[in-house]
């Protein structure tokens, strides 16, 4: 069903040429009740890499995407079988933390969310959350996540504003900051310019193929030309199975499954 | 579903059939030509590879429309570039047809030349090539493709008995000189031609199974 | 290739292009403006009745006819000569901040239970919700006869302030549990998630994100609970009394709202009265300014 080995032979980024698998998914089942969202899922997530998913809604990919920083489990009624490794280690098993599991895997949200408190105090929370109290190095990080989300200079004569008070736009790289300052391996991103305009769009996956040379990311998006143009990877779902994961480039211009086929050309049904 | 772009892709399909015939057309009469040798219908001829010229703006246009508003992806992608490809050596081969036909109305000062049977062969051997490239595309067929690609080693060889022969002729009759050099670029032009016959089976190759030359793009 | 399927149907489908300022919505229009003005205006005349007739109680007129402020209505002890109304001013402050600090703590960290920690759905949230919603109809003589029962008698603290607040605080417990559960559910599931998302647990979450949020909604329902009890006055007739002094807490005292039923029952003073419901009324609009100052402080600080 994947032609993930045989494509990723091609998948090349310059110095990060073996950072290894970041997800190793084997075997998941997920249901929503008796609803079974998710089936018999299988697949590799290379790390240090952008890694697309792709279908049409009510497929499942959203599902697994919060299924990977565990979201799903303030779901109620939500249930999950199999085995979802983050660099080795079971993040269902009993022993892990959630919090430090969260703290590692970021996620970035459908619309932004900034917290209703000042831009500093949102970068400050996770930080704050897992215990940094010193002022000046809560400062450091703070300029040092703004800077690295490309918002410092926009922002750093009102970081005492609040958030809300920001363009939509500047409140997504606000959020992706956040995530930055809690030093995070991983960042999911959940359709994350599907509320902005074209400009803020492009700053985001600016910044997206700029994050990868240190984080693996993990993206949904219903753009498919946003997948196309930002991920390494892409994978397809429909009806809470992977149908077809591979190189991008190949998935784009000749997929395997004629399900792929039909879905990216838009002769979906 | 995706319903007008299904119609633009429709009619994209039909522009290059269209342009297809045109080019045979072409090179049959250029086939003609060689045994009739016929100046006023050679001026005919050269006069339809403008309709040739625009028939590739019209396709290109389209495609780039294609291309602009529909963002094409998977087959859709590679028909449309493929396409866009493929034009180019078709209006190549219109001109190397209308190359062959401005030769021959040409006049010819003393004794009239008869061209050998092998470069009479050509013409046919090339427009073969040609039509079954653009059968190929009509069918999306890509074992036709395949052989169109194979044949042109006969199209070749054809062009090197050619050559010999026309040097032999040279050697015996100087007399012939200008003429002789005259049906060496005939017979180059054919052998193009067959080169463009084969681009455009290697590019139906692609828009089909997504490989070309032997790997993926 | 999908079917566009517009065919002409047999009926008429086109829609009249009408003014949008037609007979019906003017009508309308009219009709809100018009409640808008008679709300406005009963309140008004309402505030203008009690200040024409209470505000002249404030002042008495010397033989040379000069105006003299009468400050003997503020004096430290109530007689019947001077009807004081400073001991129950004092009282109500007392008997607002003692039913608060039973109903607020309760209330909230009930309703922060209800929204946050219970499953969702549970039978218990919902019989808490039911019996909260329920509690919140009662009139409050019931709430005088139980608070008279168990808190006078059975539990054998008498008719006193500390009776009393214990009633009101059951009374307005109901109001501020459900508005703290309601504010606290009205909060966009965003917030918890990006804070769950960065790492932060469920308590860390609840107090410094979401409680910040539902904050003004908490305080308006403590708002509502400040009006009920200092206008309360049968649940504490027979609960915390009429006593006429500066009330401890084991002592029975009147607040102004009893003070005026009082006044008024006896019939000696109605002019005094009056004065009373205008010192109500600040101290009400006093209370609902501070509450919104404390409101805007703890949403802006966050």
């Amino acid at each position: 069903m994947t032609n993930f080995a045989q494509n990723s032979r091609a998948v090349h980024t310059p110095g990060q040429d073996d950072a290894g698998t970041c997800f190793n998914i084997q075997d998941v089942n997920l249901y929503y009740g008796s609803f079974h969202a998710l089936k018999d899922i299988h697949m590799d997530i290379p790390a240090r890499q952008v890694t697309a998913l792709i279908g049409p809604s009510g497929c499942g990919k959203s599902t697994l995407l919060k299924s990977l920083n565990r979201m799903n489990d303030l779901i109620p009624g939500c249930r999950i079988t199999g085995k979802v490794e983050l660099f080795g280690e079971d993040i269902y098993a009993p022993q892990t933390e959630v919090n430090l599991l969260r703290k590692r895997v970021g996620m970035v949200f459908q619309k932004p969310n900034p917290f209703p408190m000042s831009i500093y105090d949102n970068i400050a929370y996770g930080p704050r959350t897992h215990g940094v109290r010193s002022k000046v190095k809560l400062d450091a990080i703070v300029e040092h996540s703004l800077r690295k989300a490309a918002l410092w200079d926009e922002v750093k004569d009102n970081l005492k504003k609040s958030a809300m008070a920001i363009s939509g736009g500047q409140q997504q790289r606000l959020c992706i900051a956040r995530c930055f300052a809690v030093q995070p391996d991983v960042i999911l991103m959940d359709e994350p310019t599907s509320a902005l305009d074209p400009i803020s769009t492009s700053k985001i996956e600016d910044l997206v193929l700029e994050m990868k040379n240190e984080y693996t990311i993990v993206i949904v998006t219903h753009n498919m030309q946003q997948a196309a143009r930002i991920s390494d990877l892409t994978s397809f779902f429909l009806l809470g199975e992977m149908i077809e994961m591979g190189n991008t480039d190949s998935l784009f211009s000749n997929p395997t499954d004629k399900r792929t086929e039909n879905y990216i050309t838009g002769r979906f049904g | 579903m995706r319903s007008h772009f299904d119609e633009q892709l429709h009619k994209l399909n039909e522009e290059m059939i269209r342009m297809g015939s045109m080019i045979e057309h072409a090179i049959e009469q250029a086939g003609i030509l060689m045994a009739s040798r016929d100046a006023e219908h050679a001026r005919t001829v050269i006069a339809a590879d403008v309709e040739v010229d625009r028939k590739e703006r019209e396709i290109e246009t389209l495609c780039l429309r294609l291309i602009l508003m529909q963002q094409p992806v998977a087959r859709d992608l590679r028909l449309v570039s493929s396409a866009l490809k493929m034009i180019t050596d078709m209006e190549r081969i219109g001109d190397q047809a209308a190359d062959i036909a401005e030769i021959i109305s040409m006049p010819v000062k003393g004794q009239r030349y008869v061209y050998p049977e092998l470069l009479q062969q050509m013409g046919p051997a090339a427009g073969t090539m040609v039509n079954r490239a653009v059968d190929a595309f009509v069918k999306r067929d890509v074992d036709l493709a395949h052989e169109v690609i194979e044949s042109d080693d006969v199209v070749d060889a054809l062009f090197n008995d050619v050559k010999k022969e026309l040097l032999q002729t040279m050697k015996k009759h100087s007399e012939f000189g200008m003429q002789l050099l005259d049906a060496l670029m005939i017979a180059k032009y054919l052998e193009r031609i067959g080169d463009h016959a084969c681009n455009i089976a290697e590019w139906v190759e692609y828009a089909v199974t997504g490989t070309y030359k032997g790997d993926k793009l | 290739m999908s079917e566009t399927g517009a065919t002409t149907p047999a009926v008429d489908i086109t829609v009249p292009t009408r003014p949008s300022m037609h007979l019906g919505s003017r009508f309308l229009k009219a009709l809100c403006w018009a409640a808008g003005f008679v709300t406005i205006g009963v309140l008004l005349l309402i505030i203008a009745y009690i200040l024409v007739n209470g505000l002249p109680e404030f002042f008495s007129r010397d033989e040379q006819g000069t105006l003299h402020f009468k400050a003997s209505l503020f004096a430290l002890k109530y007689n019947s000569r001077n009807l004081s109304m400073l001991p129950a001013i004092l009282n109500t402050l007392t008997m607002t901040a003692l039913s608060l600090l039973i109903s607020v703590p309760l209330g909230v960290g009930g309703g922060i239970y209800l929204a946050e920690y219970a499953k969702p759905g549970s039978k218990l949230v919902k019989i808490i919700r039911v019996t909260a919603e329920t509690l919140a109809g009662i009139p409050s003589i019931i709430y005088a006869l139980f608070g008279m029962l168990v808190f006078v008698v059975t539990l054998q603290m008498g008719i006193s302030m500390l009776s009393g607040a214990l009633t009101l605080g059951t009374m307005t417990l109901p109001l501020i549990l459900r508005q703290t559960e309601e504010s606290l559910l009205s909060v966009p599931m965003s917030y918890r998630e990006g804070s769950y998302g960065l790492g932060a647990g469920k308590l860390r979450t609840t107090v410094r994100i979401v409680l910040p949020v539902a904050m003004p909604g908490i305080l308006a329902a403590v708002l509502l609970s400040i009006g009920r009890i200092s206008g309360e006055t049968a649940a504490l007739i027979f609960t915390s009394g009429t006593g006429t002094g500066i009330a401890g807490i084991n002592d029975s005292g009147r607040t102004l709202a009893v003070h005026l039923f009082k006044l008024q029952e006896e019939g000696r003073a109605v002019g005094a009265s009056f004065a009373v419901a205008v010192v109500l009324l600040i101290i009400v609009v006093l209370m609902n300014a501070l509450s919104s100052y404390i409101a805007k402080r703890l949403t802006k600080k966050g």
